[in-house]
């Protein structure tokens, strides 16, 4: 496809260069294609997307226009979609067809966007490595042996080998920026509150929102104008103008665009842990942002070492609480021949939910239990505070905070299976933002021993136009959100 | 914190979680290490500090009127149950 983003594709469509029907068309047979390969999706919508396709050519031959009218893209499959398989990568939900659509959906189908499937997903979004699916496993377009990060593993592998050019994720610790890293492709998270929860499968709600995965800023821009705003059914959506995020982009030819922006370098992400390879990465191309006018400081948040930990206690305890509904009674795995009702919960839930998330709920019930609760629940919500507090003090030095999204780069499928506490770390540079509620992006910036590398900015509460602006002057200066991997099967 | 095979029953139990035999040991190790990793929150220093249970402090939960506004979708929801009967879920007798 000569199309390299959803803007060109949109521009493309509007301008009447290709149909709906022909991207969509090309967009299946690449997904077909690929699917033995990656195992990006769940479910493909082939009839569904080819009739929207078609609507969506008559409405533009009708003059009518939408930001991404006709334009092929993917859900992940914790959103709910209506008359679809929605399984949230779950046995559980593996006979769950929806009866509405999240608000995220609805929107992008207001804005003309084609849902041409569902994305691959660790199982109930707990994982980063997408091998916790009911599914299997997604794998690396870069290097088939390797994980794409999850939990929206799915979403990031189809965005990666240009099966769509655009898919909705979630991120709840890390999870649309650690896969985004590490399948080289612009993930953004935004803050919590300003996309709506609403039909989005509850993992841990004080932390979950609802985001995407792109080629390119300008893109995660063109959607985000798309998907956010206040819905009154999310009681934590947040009633705020959605600014013009696409209006916010550098356009102009200005040697130093960046002229005035305070870059904060988080100094604990540099500590220790970081491959050098990746941290040598990450110092050049902050070296490109002092060269378009930002300056750079070093800021320490002493607290952010315990985000991890912080995390593995509040993200379990909601989680309990949120997969309590899950009983076997009105939707979802039921237990053949129960003896009673206890029976019935007990083999539902035991069948039906994967050993991670079983390990995640049990974590969870354990540390809200009586005796347990202040030791460890209210603890880490104190923890938590103190997080919030040190970023909120570094926004009044630094503009934006900024560093690298993984510590490594992908690596082998079974390497991190075995003990859940090494597969944890992996989200350490990402959850800070998700336990403080702040919008944080990762953008591709070069690659180690072949693999992608990902660069974090985290803004403060709101300031996703600043974020995806320099992301997209970034990405004016270099080209390795452009470059793709090699075509398969090989 | 380390836990035992007791103890992983009973939050499988309170969790309404059945375990096969062979999960049991694999759950005494992991949630052992799990809650000795967390254990270091332990030593911070959080002073007077208010846990926080919401990420946009000073944000209220809006409460909406108590109105009506749903329809009736019951048979809709219902096509997903896995046993129904005159509009009805059925589950195994709870009383005798």
């Amino acid at each position: 496809m000569a199309l390299q983003t959803l803007t060109d594709m949109a521009a493309a469509l509007r301008a009447r260069e290709f149909s709906s029907v022909e991207l969509v068309t090309e967009s299946l047979a690449r997904i077909e294609r690929s699917q033995p390969a990656l195992n990006a999706f769940v479910t493909v919508t082939r009839d569904r997307a080819l009739a929207d396709a078609a609507e969506a050519d008559r409405q533009i031959a009708a003059g009518k226009t939408g930001p991404l009218l006709g334009v092929p893209i993917a859900h992940k499959d914790i959103f709910c979609t209506e008359g679809v398989l929605t399984s949230c990568g779950s046995r559980m939900l593996s006979n769950f067809v929806s009866p509405y659509d999240a608000t995220l959906v609805t929107k992008l189908k207001a804005a003309g966007a084609v849902m041409v499937g569902k994305a691959n997903m660790d199982e109930f979004a707990m994982g980063s490595s997408n091998e916790t699916s009911f599914y299997g496993p997604v794998r690396n377009p870069w290097d088939r042996e390797r994980v794409p990060g999850g939990s929206s593993g799915g979403s990031a592998a189809a965005v990666a080998a240009r099966l769509v050019l655009g898919a909705t994720a979630t991120d709840t610790g890390g999870s649309i920026r650690q896969p985004a890293a590490l399948c080289g492709v612009t993930g953004l998270k935004p803050t919590y509150g300003r996309v709506s929860r609403y039909g989005m499968i509850a993992f841990a709600s004080s932390l979950d929102q609802g985001g995407m995965i792109t080629v390119s800023a300008e893109d995660a821009a063109l959607m985000l104008g798309c998907m956010a705003g206040f819905d009154p059914l999310d009681s934590t959506s947040v009633e705020r103008p959605v600014p013009d995020y696409l209006a916010g982009l550098e356009r102009g030819g200005t040697a130093r665009p960046l002229a005035g922006l305070r870059i904060g370098l988080l100094k604990e992400f540099f500590d220790k842990g970081l491959d050098p390879e990746l941290e040598a990465l990450i110092r050049d191309a902050l070296g490109m942002y002092e060269r378009l006018g930002a300056t750079l400081r070093e800021v320490s948040l002493p607290s952010l070492p315990l985000s991890v930990p912080t995390y593995y206690v509040v993200a379990p305890a909601e989680c309990s609480s949120n997969l309590a509904r899950f009983d076997g009674v009105r939707y979802g795995h039921r237990a053949a021949n129960p003896r009673d009702l206890l029976d019935l919960y007990q083999r539902s839930r035991g069948e039906g939910f994967g050993s991670e998330v079983k390990r995640r709920i049990m974590t969870g019930t354990y540390v809200l239990s009586a005796g347990y609760y202040d030791a460890y629940y209210l603890k880490a919500q104190k923890v938590r505070q103190l997080i919030a507090q040190d970023f909120a003090r570094a926004f009044e030095q630094v503009d934006v905070l900024m560093g690298p999204t993984t510590p490594t780069t992908a690596f082998a499928l079974g390497a991190k299976t075995a003990d859940p506490i090494t597969m944890y770390l992996n989200d350490i540079y990402t959850i800070g933002a998700n336990l403080a509620g702040l919008p944080a992006l990762s953008i591709p910036c070069g690659f180690a021993q072949g693999l992608p590398v990902g660069l974090q900015a985290i803004g403060s509460h709101f300031d996703e136009a600043r974020l995806l602006n320099l992301a997209h002057v970034y990405q004016r200066e270099t080209d390795w959100h452009l470059r793709t991997p090699p075509e398969w099967p090989v | 914190m380390t836990l035992n095979r007791t103890d992983i029953e009973k939050i499988a139990k309170l969790a309404r979680l059945e375990l096969a035999e062979s999960e049991i040991p694999r759950y005494v190790g992991s949630l052992s290490s799990i809650l000795a990793f967390v254990g270091e929150l332990e030593r911070a220093d959080t002073g007077n500090l208010l846990p926080m249970a919401h990420p946009l402090a000073g944000l209220a939960q809006r409460l909406r009127p108590d109105e009506v506004r749903e329809t009736d979708h019951r048979a809709e929801y219902q096509s997903n149950a896995p046993q129904v009967e005159a509009g009805l879920y059925l589950v195994p007798r709870v009383i005798e």
